[in-house]
């Protein structure tokens, strides 16, 4: 499952590693209609540990859905998803939380005026003697933000409304790592970020990939995408046209897979996984 | 257009189905939501498409209108006293303090805020006009006691629209507020005594008196029935044939026919019930004077909230605040000239109060604080949303119907007033219920 | 770990620390400066810090209890000069003062449950007064625990009601309340057994004696002096004892002597109230001394609603729900569920002061006892001005006490000042006025804070 790699991994090398490993999530023919309106076509899509991959698309391509539907937010009408090699249903948010599989949105639903470690353990608190543990939660969330090396906060009992939009996406981002997960679906981790906070949370995200959950991160920057990805999908129009290493793209041809669905002018080949049994 | 399959089983020709399938559907979802009288050619089509519109969610004077049908009959068969012309009339004169306030409530609910003054407010005006007409005290001409009246309750008003837009306070609380500090005023003003204007001899009393009580002769009524159905229709054809004329779109005419006939057949119902005799002892005939108050007050507020850029502005402010804002909206002003206009209103029910009740005790004044529960009611049930953008004042009028009908209907069963109360309460909480269930299935909402 | 006990987040092997503090500079920059004062409060390591940061938190928006303290000492110099023969501040006006201030402390603690989710509850008087006529009533032949049991829980299930009609129908909180008040105002009527009725209790009877007992009853002053060094020794040593644990594992805590400090005012405030209730209240003849039994009672709720809404999930959830709804629910929890439960317990703490009110007034229960109406805006506005937000999310039990007491003192004052005429509507105008007062601050405040205004 887990391919254990010892050599530092590089951003820009792709994740060519991933040949011949099982991925963690597979996506296999998903559909998913809203009504009338069709938001998925038959996407198939692979997702392996201790690997970015970076989710494009234009506006009402169905990245949102998607993610949602991995979320356990939406269920899909046809198709099939395996985790770790099983076939699993993912019917609710605890479910997916139950596999492993955290999301962080665009929204970071964080309470303004709790502090960091309560927003962390928000629904989940630990307890002692039927009242909440604080110390035992406020050690295992400084802990996570250290390991995560979130250092620019200055005390971890600051109500998250105080801290800054990078601080805000780090905090949310180490709230979904801190249980045991194994892979972090992000949307628009750095939208209304400036160039530090950017850089804190991109830096952020290539820390959860080395320490070996699967990462997938939907974007518009294209500049966000290609630095922290591994492998790059494509959706255009519910389809999920194109996937494969990072190393295989450039700027170019990732637009044109958005606005057109196809690259060089030409259509593209069937998407097929490193991993993908016919 | 290119190929876009991800899947080889899938023939190009898909990609194209999927963009035209996901238009179509927007109309679809759409439809629900346009106006019908602009999509309808003809009558039947008109009324296809409205009651589309009403399983769609937005359910309009239909819930209202099946309440007064449902009161009505309800309270005839419990007692056959209830449709005589003489009860009738008094439900019209006991709802008129209703539909009042109801409107006044509308303009603070459209923007998405409440008032909840608006019975003290009411209640204030009442004591203030009685006072300023005394012979023994301050003996004022009735116009200028009405006037200075009607001045100090939109003062009123301003303050509690200026900390409301300006300070951002919660509505609710500044009219909350607002309501225990004016029902002390009130009984500072009426000096712990009471105040009358029942006596006959003073003309300033006496014309404040017969503001509530008086009528026109049953012939002016005849006549001021044709001029207003007249007036209105005209005005309605005229407008139709105008827009016919320029191309734009226009309900059919046998729409506009129904509206204007309908209307009459309404007036010309009101008209002779008012003019039964309905004294016990003599000769009481003719449409009562607050019946036409009432009428002006729900025409002007009408064309003010369908016709002018500022009543716009309001639906705008109520649908999204910040939308309005950005479109250079002025908000702080559109929002204090609401609860300007709701303390206005408020304060000429407070006339028609104070002529109502002839006498004036601090008990009264205390009971006058269960009015805005029923105003508050009377707006909901009469198809006013509590979250705003939605409602018109007609809705109010509907409403007071449905609440005067429904104290009326109880107060001959002989039920005791707490008991009233809790009645209304329950309509109030049923009305609310069908408020928000009933946004539920318009699109968009939470 | 820190000699301090601050958390080491700032120094990783193999980086150096000068890059580290280069981001770190950087970041904060982009904070408000109101997020740095709260932040240095908590980082603070010497007494004379953390006031520095405290009296920049209270510039910055975010003044707490202070606004509520400064206006207790406002209110009991005004009305000590303008009451007739200064009497404000004898001691039995005093004793009079927490009595009547306890009923707006219970009631005013019920309705921050409720605000803490950023609704409301305008029931709060009517259900209150329900609480104590159905408590008087059974107690006539029930026994007195039982009676006030089935009180309370008959306020929570109005209470529940409540909180269904709001919390899964969607229906807006001050609606349903409102509809509620009106509702309960007639059913109070009925019980009472029509307008005129009333329901007293028979201090002959000992379970009814007992009700009475809970406000009119001294503990003897020898009993209240052990009471108190037993109070305020348990307090402080499970103060001390925790802010030393957390700082042994090198958690956030206060510095040592902020820590000393609460437990010295704890004390002062203990020993002060101890000592003015002692002092003789009675005539010669028959002297009465001694704290009542109402102040445990209500240090008691303190306590239990402290622990609830500050160390159980039920209160994190409320703090989440008025914070974010939409995080809470994301994060899985229920709110619906929570909203019901709010209040349901805020109804049955409502009764709860319902029935310490009709003690209070002697055991007498009748349509004139209390004004539903003016109860709950008294009750709003002793919350908000002791600190309680109205936009949720802000809040603490203690808040509501100091409210309550402030409110208590100003209608008691109110009525000692021999206005004639003027003082029916004054019972108007005054808590409408306190209530803008306090809801202007809160609003001001916030927006110091530069926190989201409202469109």
């Amino acid at each position: 499952m887990t391919e254990v790699n010892e050599a530092p991994k590089d951003a820009s090398s792709g994740g060519d590693e991933v040949g011949g490993s099982e991925p963690l999530l597979k996506l296999r023919g998903i559909d998913k209609h809203f009504g009338p309106v069709q938001a998925l076509y038959g996407v198939n899509l692979d997702l392996f540990a201790g690997n970015v991959t970076g989710l494009c698309g234009d506006n009402g391509a169905g990245k949102s859905v998607l993610t949602r539907t991995i979320a356990g937010v939406h269920q899909p009408d046809h198709g099939q998803i395996f985790f770790a090699g099983q076939p699993v249903h993912i019917r609710s948010a605890r479910d997916a939380s139950a596999l492993g599989i955290e999301t962080v949105y665009q929204d970071l639903a964080l309470a303004d005026n709790l502090d960091i470690v309560q927003n962390m353990f928000l629904g989940r608190e630990t307890l002692r003697r039927g009242l909440l543990d604080e110390d035992s939660m406020e050690i295992k969330a400084g802990e996570t933000l250290s390991t995560l090396r979130v250092t620019t906060v200055r005390s971890i009992r600051q109500p998250v409304g105080s801290l800054s939009g990078g601080q805000r996406q780090s905090v949310a981002v180490a709230k979904a790592v801190m249980w045991n997960s194994k892979l972090v679906l992000l949307d628009e981790p750095t939208a209304a970020l400036g160039v530090v906070q950017t850089r804190q949370v991109l830096d952020l995200i290539k820390r959860l990939r080395d320490r070996g959950l699967a990462v997938m991160v939907i974007s518009h920057n294209l500049n966000d995408i290609f630095e922290v990805s591994d492998r790059i999908a494509v959706l255009y129009l519910g389809r999920m046209v194109t996937e494969g290493p990072a190393a295989d793209f450039d700027r170019q041809s990732v637009v044109e897979y958005m606005t057109t669905g196809g690259a060089n002018g030409r259509p593209s080949e069937p998407a097929r996984s490193a991993s993908d049994e016919g | 257009m290119s190929d876009v399959t991800s899947d080889s089983s899938q023939a190009p020709a898909g990609a194209t189905d999927a963009t035209t399938v996901a238009d179509l559907t927007a109309a679809h979802e759409a439809a629900a939501d346009v106006p019908p009288e602009l999509v309808a050619q003809s009558l039947g089509q008109y009324l296809r498409a409205w009651w589309a519109r009403v399983r769609g969610g937005d359910s309009g004077v239909l819930p209202v209108v099946l309440a007064i049908v449902v009161v009505a009959i309800s309270f005839q068969i419990a007692n056959p006293k209830f449709l005589s012309a003489q009860n009738l009339v008094n439900l019209f004169e006991q709802s008129s303090i209703y539909m009042l306030l109801a409107i006044a409530e509308i303009f603070a609910l459209l923007l998405g805020e409440i008032d909840l003054s608006v019975g003290l407010v009411m209640g204030l005006g009442s004591v203030v006009v009685a006072e300023l007409v005394q012979p023994t005290g301050a003996n004022w001409p009735w116009w200028a006691a009405i006037i200075v009246t009607l001045l100090a309750c939109c003062a009123v008003g301003a303050i509690q629209g200026m900390l409301v837009a300006r300070l951002r306070m919660p509505s609710f609380i500044v009219t909350l507020g607002g309501l225990l500090i004016l029902e002390g005023v009130a009984i500072i003003v009426l000096g712990g005594g009471l105040v009358g204007i029942g006596n006959s001899q003073y003309k300033n009393e006496l014309v404040l008196y017969n503001i509530f009580w008086g009528a026109f002769t049953p012939l002016v009524s005849w006549i001021l029935l044709a001029v207003i159905v007249g007036a209105t229709g005209t005005g309605l054809w005229l407008r139709d044939a105008r827009k016919r004329r320029s191309g734009l779109e226009t309900p059919p005419r046998s729409l506009t026919a129904l509206k204007i006939v309908l209307m009459a057949v309404a007036g010309i119902a009101l008209v002779v019930i008012c003019n039964v005799n309905r004294a016990h002892v003599g000769t009481i005939k003719g449409v009562p004077y607050i019946i036409a108050i009432v009428l002006i007050v729900l025409g002007a507020s009408t064309v003010l909230l369908q016709r002018t850029r500022f009543g716009r502005y309001v639906y705008a402010i109520g649908g999204n605040p910040e939308a309005a804002r950005r479109a250079g909206v002025r908000l702080p002003t559109i929002r204090i000239w609401c609860f300007v206009i709701s303390a206005l209103i408020s304060g000429i029910a407070g006339v028609l109060f104070a002529s109502w009740q002839v006498s004036l005790t601090t008990n009264i004044i205390k009971a006058a604080n269960s009015y805005v529960l029923l105003a508050v009611a009377a707006a909901v049930i009469g198809g006013t949303s509590l979250f705003g953008g939605r409602g018109k004042t007609i809705h109010g009028v509907l409403g007071g119907l449905v609440i005067g009908g429904i104290y009326n209907g109880l107060y001959l069963q002989g039920v005791s007033s707490q008991w009233i109360d809790v009645v209304v309460a329950a309509v109030l909480l049923a009305a609310a219920a069908i408020d928000v269930l009933s946004r539920r299935g318009a699109p968009g909402q939470a | 770990m820190g000699p301090d006990g601050e958390l080491p987040v700032t120094t990783v092997p193999g980086e150096t620390a000068a890059v580290e503090s280069d981001t770190t500079t950087a970041a904060d920059l982009t904070s408000a400066p109101e997020a740095a004062a709260e932040v240095r409060e908590l980082v603070a390591q010497s007494l004379s810090q953390y006031l520095r940061a405290w009296w920049l938190k209270v510039r910055s928006g975010d003044s707490g209890v202070l606004p509520v303290l400064l206006a207790m000492v406002v209110v009991a110099v005004t009305f000590q000069i303008i009451t007739p023969q200064h009497s404000f501040l004898r001691p039995s006006n005093l004793v009079y003062i927490f009595g009547l201030s306890t009923v707006y402390m219970v009631l005013a603690i019920a309705e921050t449950v409720v605000l803490l989710l950023a609704e409301i509850d305008l029931s709060v008087g009517a259900v209150a007064l329900i609480g104590g006529v159905i408590a008087f009533k059974l107690a006539q032949s029930w026994p007195w625990w039982a009676a006030i049991l089935a009180a309370l829980a008959a306020c929570g299930v109005f209470g529940a009601l409540q909180g269904i009609l709001t919390a899964r129908l969607k229906i807006p909180s001050f609606v349903v309340t409102l509809a509620g008040f009106l509702l309960f105002s007639g059913i109070l009527i009925v019980v009472l057994g029509g307008a005129d009725g009333s329901v007293n209790l028979d201090t002959s009877k000992f379970n009814q004696l007992v009700i009475y007992d809970l406000v009119q009853g001294v503990i003897p002053p020898v009993t209240s002096w052990v009471l108190l060094a037993v109070v305020v020794g348990a307090v402080g040593t499970t103060l001390w004892l925790r802010a030393a644990r957390r700082r042994r594992q090198g958690l956030v805590a206060p510095p040592a002597s902020v820590t000393a400090i609460r437990i010295a005012l704890v004390a002062l405030v203990g020993v002060a109230v101890v000592a003015i209730c002692n002092v003789n209240r009675g005539t010669a003849l028959k002297s009465v001394q001694g704290v009542p039994w109402v102040i445990p009672i209500v240090l008691v709720v303190l306590g239990i609603w402290t622990l609830v809404l500050g160390r159980t999930r039920f209160g994190r959830y409320l703090y989440a729900i008025g914070g974010n709804p939409e995080a809470a629910r994301r994060a899985g929890v229920s709110l619906a569920g929570i909203r019901t439960w709010a209040f349901a317990l805020c109804s049955a703490t409502a009764g709860l002061g319902g029935i310490l009110l009709g003690a209070f007034f002697f055991g007498q229960y009748s349509t004139n006892t209390a004004d539903p109406g003016q109860l709950v805006l008294y009750t709003v506005a002793a919350a908000v001005i002791g600190g309680v937000s109205l936009f949720g999310g802000r809040g603490k039990a203690l808040h509501g006490v100091l409210g309550g007491l402030l409110i208590g003192g100003i209608a008691y004052g109110v009525s000692l000042l021999n206005l004639g005429s003027l003082s029916t509507p004054l019972q108007y105008i005054l808590p409408g006025a306190v209530l803008l007062a306090a809801v202007l601050i809160d609003v001001l405040s916030r927006r110091g804070a530069g926190s989201v205004t409202r469109v």
